[in-house]
């Protein structure tokens, strides 16, 4: 029998989400995935597991979900409240969910998405190569309460472990590199767009976050009339209310907008993050500097594996703290360590 | 001396080839048959291409590639022969898809008309025996852009946006046609809907329609239009090899 996971509660804009499904662009359709990526290696790091597993993202609210066999779990992305059966949970951690047991994930603390993770990943039916819902193109849907999620073998055991809790929430600062229609702006307009102080406007989705200002548009001088041209996530769009739009991996293939400049990859997370309301400016970089600031990133998720601690558990929280086995491991002076066959 | 083709970076997503500021037939043989030059020649940097109207892609991470590199490539792929005189790609279909046109189920066929200056009438009798061919797929999986249409139909968008045409819907402007995937908002009349799906995930091979493929739009009542739902065939549509 195979292990799985129950919704029985789901918030409103839950959706299995892995690191997309490239390839597929010539024929209309964007590479999709999860709004956070890092997020999603953040959590192949706490479990010891490869980065394909597909992930629960919850935009906003989470839910409540049971086990039917003992599981390990890791809980990454935007912070929730998180308990188990009453006991709360650490954030950026992974924990054993127990069977029977029921997982409650309350509303983000400090960004837009929170993730959900499994030892051994959601073993759903893969469509064209991924589990990632792709609500704009018309693959999967949203999760509801009710849904049975199957759980694949999971081949690692070990739980109760962190990382550090990433800087990329509450907004911040977004680079970007030059684009196609870069130079189609004025400099006065392309200053003033990396001098303003925009906020994360409540109109966002998986596809793009518009960005709220004060004062006028960014248009391009002129009446622009540029021919459809591609779209990559990342890109900045100004649209024709003259609000830029930064576009997500749910993107459409094509668009007629203007793009002022591109958003680098390493910080599409940010901007996934950032709430509505959230402060975010845009930093020009060339070509070398982004590429540089890149790879570093790159480099930062290659070592997650690295940086996974010991979670350190606070014995005020433990609520039954008899229960656990304190002194395991911990060196008695009386005992001949070298004598066998003692029980631990 | 000329300003084309353009070979311009896109964020650190890839490279982009433009064959021209604007749509046209040259640009457009151009770009597809670029873009098959370049799966030919299966670079290891090129995660995969496509092509917009007037332009081809390369998907390339620049912050692992060095762009200058690349760039120097493709400036030799295009000294290397005259694209613009590119012909269609090989294995292209030809599409009937049968369209009901006006009607409640496609409120704008008469507005149309009226811009484009033609009766009601005339109007079905031109769209539903043009040939058109797949400019370009984008924006939605499997939504063709379609054309060219006559002089007639070079009409603008209209000013608002109508709140959402169905999957299927048929919908014009500036002498092009698209077939819509999914439900969504457009600027674009909506004079004809089909049954088509340019987009079945569930199946084998997904996307209908490829650049390149010719398709016409044959006439049909309501009555047929409300059988079509029922056939086991895409949208009621039959298809032929023409390369």
């Amino acid at each position: 029998m195979t292990a799985h996971l129950t919704i029985s509660q789901a918030g409103p804009a839950m959706s299995l989400q892995d690191l997309g499904r490239p390839g597929y662009r010539a024929q209309g359709l964007t590479i999709g995935g999860a709004a956070d990526t890092t997020a999603i290696h953040e959590g192949a790091a706490l479990l010891g597991q490869s980065t394909s597993h597909a992930a629960i993202e919850m935009a906003g609210q989470g839910g409540s979900f049971t086990a039917s066999a003992d599981m390990r779990i890791a809980l990454t992305g935007a912070e929730m409240a998180a308990s188990v059966d009453g006991e709360t949970l650490v954030w950026n951690a992974s924990h054993l969910l127990p069977a029977g047991a029921t997982l409650q994930l309350g509303g983000t603390r400090n960004g837009t998405y929170g993730y959900l993770h499994v030892g051994g990943g959601f073993a759903t039916p893969t469509v064209m190569g991924s589990r990632a819902s792709h609500l704009a193109g018309g693959i999967g849907g949203l999760l509801n309460a009710g849904d049975i999620l199957p759980i694949g073998p999971d081949k690692g055991t070990e739980v109760a472990v962190t990382l550090p809790k990433g800087d990329r929430f509450g907004g911040g600062k977004l680079r970007f590199v030059a684009s196609m229609q870069t130079a189609s702006f004025s400099e006065d307009s392309f200053d003033r767009f990396t001098q303003t102080a925009f906020r994360r406007d409540a109109r966002a989705n998986r596809m793009g976050i518009r960005m709220d200002f004060d004062g006028e548009g960014f248009n391009t001088a002129g009446q622009l009339s540029i021919v459809s041209e591609v779209v990559v996530p990342g890109d900045i769009q100004i649209s024709g209310d003259g609000a830029p739009y930064v576009l997500m991996f749910e993107c459409q293939t094509t668009g007629g907008y203007p793009r002022i400049g591109s958003v680098l990859p390493c910080d599409l997370p940010r901007a996934a993050q950032a709430q509505t309301g959230a402060p975010l400016t845009f930093e020009f970089l060339e070509m070398d500097a982004a590429v540089a600031v890149q790879n570093r990133y790159l480099a930062d998720l290659k070592s997650l594996k690295s940086r996974v601690t010991p979670l350190v558990r606070d014995p005020a929280r433990i609520r039954d703290l008899l229960s656990y086995q304190l002194i395991s491991g911990v060196v008695s002076a009386s005992t001949n360590p070298f004598e066998k066959g003692q029980k631990p | 001396m000329t300003d084309w083709p353009q070979i311009r970076t896109v964020g650190l997503s890839g490279i982009l080839v433009t064959f021209a500021a604007a749509m046209n037939e040259p640009a457009n043989r151009a770009a597809l048959a670029l873009r098959a030059a370049i799966d030919t020649q299966d670079w290891p940097e090129v995660t995969e291409t496509s092509t917009s109207l007037v332009s081809t892609f390369l998907a390339v991470d620049l912050a692992t590639t060095p762009v200058e590199a690349m760039e120097e490539r493709l400036e030799d792929i295009l000294k290397s022969r005259d694209w613009l005189a590119a012909p269609l790609p090989q294995g292209r279909t030809l599409w009937h898809v049968p369209t009901l046109y006006g009607t409640d189920l496609a409120p704008q066929l008469e507005e149309a008309a009226q811009v484009a200056g033609v009766d009601p009438d005339a109007a079905i009798k031109e769209l539903s025996t043009s040939r058109v061919r797949v400019l370009t797929i984008g924006f939605a999986p499997g939504q063709p852009y379609m054309g060219e249409l006559s002089e007639t139909w070079n009409i603008p968008r209209q000013t608002g946006l109508t709140k959402s045409v169905p999957p299927g819907a048929l919908i014009i402007a500036i002498k092009q046609l698209i077939i819509f995937t999914n439900a969504a908002p457009t600027g674009w009349r909506h004079i004809g809907q089909t049954a088509f799906k340019n987009f079945r995930p569930d199946q084998p091979n997904p996307f209908s329609l490829s650049p390149g493929d010719e398709l016409v739009f044959p006439s049909i009542d309501r009555a047929t239009f409300d059988k079509l739902g029922a056939s086991d065939t895409n949208g009621g549509a039959s298809s032929e090899v023409l390369t």
